[in-house]
Formats: structure tokens, sequence, C-alpha cells
């Protein structure tokens, strides 16, 4: 475990690395850094400063570094729209962003595990088919026009939910909730389930294939024979076995989910991280934009290595195998 | 192999058409795809309006609803934008930049794909090692995020966007073709050909890949669908195609401002054109799986 653990470390870090190297040669290669860095209006005299500070006329590789020390210290520049460190513009954004993933899994696991179950359970019913078919929609049709028709129909025709914005927020622990406020929950309803619509989806046939694959196993048959009644061989026999899959695989999809809500928070103008970078890179406020792209790595291989390892502590059988 | 022989009786070929056939989801799926593309291709004869030739349009006719008339008295069947444009025009020509971009992309995807893929199942050892470790990089990762971190670094442009689509793509027509000459790598057929002293390059590609072909069309089908919804959503988040040349996703992101006015038609009837092409897709693909997956089958 420990040998596999530095293993898995060292790889993690390695692909950090070969993502600054890729957005670090992405940045000077593809334009001037100055023209990059520095505002349109700036002078002849704060464009010298600048190439001294940055550096420029020393060797690449050496540059490299001062970025990575950058990077470590988090100072990554300032935005040029906003005018602020770009990594607090980042930090202020994330909790809208946060919200609204956790809000989408949360709607993805409420629907998806018990249509899963009853789909699974009796697979030729009517309603079953119905729910896969539904769920293939769900994988196919694409998020932001699904988002677009919720606006359509529950804004403009219906008016019963805003389209737009986070609403009312509380200020807790120096961070800004809108789950706590009513107009925040009511601005947050129509994205959520738009972001999860996919995840739902995927979750019900995850459920599905695993309770298809329980009820035929030999515990269920003895808990069968032995007169238990359906609720608890259903409820406790069969549930307690796929939920480990299924909460693993959701949490794997929570970084995807932030990944996804770029589209979702474009949509309903949704002031979180994805709003900011399709901004950023719209505004080609390129400090934001390079700010944006190693947090979310990091934050991916942090998700990635940590399910790993849960993965490892929760399912004997896959320790087992690497052993082998 | 030639073509008129693919579909003689009793080929496997002819089995899997007849196999196809049945279900009429399926065949629908694909009449209406055939239809699209046809349509798509021939945009310039059938549009009655040419939706880029901006002394065509006549802005008083702008956001007229489905239906009304022009000043110059034609009908506008699906009424029109803010500029006083044809959407039904538009569309068509949408549809042209949608189905290219997604085609180029999948066809690159395949070849970079198919032939890491059957490489590293021939070579074994550290390349393959090397190349699936690539590949569940790259699969670690969702698509949408890497696309937009190309498209980032690299800057908007028709070009990257179909290399956007490439590098999320190729991955997993590698996994997958990797998995499928893994087996085939074992049987007799090669060790024949190892035998006969075929070089390397023949044997891959005369006998491994005709082997692996069957999911490879099934992973391709799907993958165009997923290319062109991939586009479509870069192009409305504004990253995709230029303004002078909108495929339907940028189509859909015009309208998008209208919406609140109720002025729905500008965004719906591009985004039904999206759904079209992308179900229709899909209900091919799906059949095409069930019909090809020897494990089905039996």
């Amino acid at each position: 475990m420990f040998l596999w653990l530095t293993k898995r470390l060292s790889q993690a870090a390695m692909v950090v690395l070969a993502m600054t190297v890729i957005v670090f040669i992405g940045l000077h290669l593809l334009g001037n850094p100055v023209d990059v860095l520095l505002s349109p209006e700036a002078t002849a005299l704060e464009r010298e400063r600048l190439i001294a500070d940055l550096g420029l006329d020393r060797p690449l590789w050496m540059q490299y570094f001062a970025f990575l020390q950058g990077i470590w210290h988090g100072n990554m520049g300032t935005s040029f729209v906003f005018n602020m460190p770009a990594l607090d513009l980042i930090k202020q954004r994330l909790p809208a962003t946060l919200e609204l993933a956790m809000a989408a899994l949360l709607i993805a696991l409420v629907i998806g595990l018990p249509c899963g179950l009853v789909a699974g359970l009796k697979p030729k019913a009517w309603y079953s088919r119905l729910m896969m078919s539904g769920s293939v929609l769900g994988f196919s049709l694409p998020t932001f026009w699904v988002g677009l028709m919720l606006i359509m129909v529950f804004s403009v025709r219906l008016g019963w939910l805003p389209s737009s914005g986070r609403g009312e927020t509380v200020t807790l622990l120096g961070v800004q909730w809108s789950i706590f406020t009513r107009d925040g929950l009511a601005h947050l309803v129509l994205p959520a389930i738009n972001l999860a619509l996919f995840k739902v989806s995927m979750v019900m046939r995850l459920t599905r294939a695993g309770v298809a694959e329980a009820a035929k196993m030999d515990y269920v048959r003895f808990a069968r024979a032995k007169g238990l009644s359906g609720r608890r061989i259903v409820g406790v026999h069969i549930l307690k076995n796929i939920l480990i899959p299924v909460v693993t695989v959701v949490g794997m999809e929570f970084g995807s989910t932030i990944a996804f809500a770029v589209v979702t928070e474009s949509i309903f103008a949704y002031p979180g991280m994805g709003k900011l970078i399709i901004d950023s890179i719209n505004q080609l406020d390129r400090p934001v934009i390079v700010a944006y792209l190693i947090v979310i790595v990091i934050m991916f291989v942090v998700i990635n290595l940590v399910v790993d390892v849960l993965y490892r502590l929760l399912d004997p059988r896959v320790r087992l195998e690497g052993k082998a | 192999m030639r073509l008129p022989l693919l579909f003689a009786a009793g080929t496997p070929s002819r089995r899997v058409l007849a196999d196809f056939m049945r279900s009429p989801a399926a065949v629908a799926g694909l009449a209406v795809f055939l239809l699209i593309a046809v349509a798509a291709l021939a945009a310039p004869l059938i549009a009655p309006q040419d939706p880029y030739a901006l002394a065509q349009l006549d802005i008083m006719d702008g956001r007229l609803p489905p239906g009304s008339e022009s000043m110059a008295g034609f009908t506008y069947l699906l009424g029109t934008d803010d500029q006083g444009r044809d959407m039904w025009s538009a569309i068509l020509y949408g549809m042209r930049i949608s189905l290219g971009v997604g085609l180029v992309s999948a066809v690159f995807a395949c070849l970079v794909g198919t032939f890491l893929g059957l490489f590293a199942a021939y070579v074994g050892g550290r390349t393959e090692s090397l190349v699936m470790r690539l590949v569940d990089l790259q699969l670690s990762f969702p698509t949408i995020l890497v696309a937009l971190m190309i498209l980032a670094i690299m800057g908007k442009s028709i070009v990257n966007v179909i290399l956007a689509l490439v590098i999320v793509e190729w991955a997993y027509y590698a996994r997958t073709v990797r998995g499928a000459a893994l087996v085939e790598r074992n049987k007799e057929y090669i060790e024949a050909g190892r035998g006969l002293r075929l070089s390397g390059a023949r044997l891959m590609l005369r006998h491994l890949l005709p082997n692996c072909l069957p999911p490879i069309i099934v992973i391709g089908t799907m993958q165009i669908a997923r290319a062109i919804a991939l586009e479509a959503t870069l192009s409305f988040l504004g990253l995709g195609v230029p303004i002078t040349e909108p495929s339907l996703g940028l189509l859909i992101a015009n309208g998008n401002q209208y919406m609140q006015a109720g002025l729905y038609w500008i965004s719906v009837y591009p985004g039904v054109a999206l759904l079209l092409i992308i179900v229709s897709i899909n209900m091919v693909g799906d059949r095409l799986r069930d019909v090809l997956n020897p494990r089905l089958n039996k």
C-alpha cells in the first residue's frame, strides 16, 4: 500500500508538472507574454519594467522555474478585467460552482438511485423501458440545449423560476452561500437540474446493472428462501452491495461535474468559476486563464488520487489484484 | 475485397445488413441521417436564401415569427433572426458546418487512435504501456475540459476546434482497438502470418485491422455524434467556429438572447436540427452495437 501510494503520488505530481509545462509553452510560444500580460494602454516604460520583472532576457528554463515559483507562492498574475489577483478571483467564484456541483450530484442520486432500482428489479415493465429510453436521451442530448429548453419552459412560459444569476446570498465563514436563502435556492434549481441530467442517466444505468446482477446472487436467493420480505431483501441486502460502486463513481464524477458546470453556468449566467473562464477566454484575460487551468488540473489530480485511495480502502479485491 | 462481393448473399456483411434492417428504429434513424446529410450537402441548391450574402438580407424582416411573409412576398418557413436572415436557410448551412467538423474530426481521431491502438497491441511491452498510460490520462479528464484547455491556450479557430476534438477523441478509439487487437493477436491466422514471415505492417494493416473493424465502426458512429454535440457546445460558448461560418451551436447561441423575449424560433429550430442529427446517429450506432457484438448474438 505504501509503495503503491508513493508511486501514485509521484505520478500525480508528474501530471501537474507536465501541465505547467504545457501551459507555460502555450503562453510563451503562442504570443509574446509581454503583450499578453500587459494591458494595451501600457506605456513604453511600463513595458520595459515588465520585461525586466518577468526576466525575459534570461534563458527559457530559468523563466520556467520563475513561473513555477509564482504558482507555488500562489502568484499567478493580476486580471486585466477585474484588476485583482487571478487566484483570488477564482477563490471568490469557487463556492458558487461547488454549490452547483454538489446540488447536481445530490439530484442525480435522489432521482437516479430509485429509478435504477425499479428498472433493475422489473426490467420488462413498461415504465422500466421508458426510464431506460429516457436515460439514452439524457446521455445524448447536449446539456446546453436542455438548459435553454428549461429556461424557455420554466422561466419564460411559466414564470416559475428565475433563469439567471445566483440570487440572494448569505455570508457564512467568510464564504457567500446561496443555499441558505429562499431566493438563492430558487436560482439554484434550474441550473442544478440541467447539470444533473447526464449524471441522473448514469446513476440510473449503474444502479440498474448492479441490481440486475445482485438479484441473481446466491445471497439474495438464500434471503428469499429464508422468507425475508421483499422490501428487506432490496433495502438491506441488494442496496448495500450496489451502493459502494455507485457512490464511488458519483464521487469520481465530481470533477467532471465541475468541468461541465462551464456550460451550465454560461447558460444561466451563474457567477461561478466556469462562467469566469469562458468570459476570460473571450476577453483574452490570460492571467485568469492560466490560474484557472492550473487550479482545475490540481483539483482533478487530487480528486482522482482520493478516489483511487478510497477505492483501494473500500474494496479489498482491488488491493489483492495489485499484489498478484 | 471488391464491393459487389461485400454484400453478396451469405457473406457476413450481408447478414449484418439484414440484421440491421430488422430494427425499424435504426432504419428510421439511418433514413433521417441520410436525409439531413443530403440536405446539408445540397444546401446552396435548396436553401431559398444565401444566409451569408448580407446584400440579400433585409433588416426590416428581422425577428419575424415562422410563416411570415417577407417584404418581397416570400415566406419565412421558420422565421428570421435579428438580422432578417431566413432561419431555414441558416439551418441548412449550419448543418453543413456541424456535420463537416464532426466528420472530419472523427476521421482523424479514428486514424490516430486506430493506428496507436493497433501498434500498441502488436508491439506490446513498453510502447504499449506508454500508449495506454496516455489513454488513461486522457480519459481521466472530462472531454469539455480538455477541449477548453486546448482552445484557451491555442486560441479560437475552426482548425483548433477540430484539433481539440481529435485530441479529445483519439483515446476512445485507441482503447477499443487495442482491446480488440489483443484478442486477435493470439489467434492462429496471425501466427500463420508470422510463420510466413509477413512484414509487421502487412500483418497489422491487412490481417489484424480488418478483424478489428466491427468495434471501430460502432465506436466511430457514436463518436461522430459526440463530436457534433461537443462542437455545438463549444460554438455555443463562443469558443468554436467563427461568427462568419456559424454552425448549429452558434445559431442557437445567437437566439439565446431573444429567448427571454419569447422569440423562441431563433434558437429552438437550430436546436431541433441538432437533436435530429445526434439522435439519429445514436439510433444507428445503438443497433450496430447490437448487431456487431458477437456476445449478444448467441
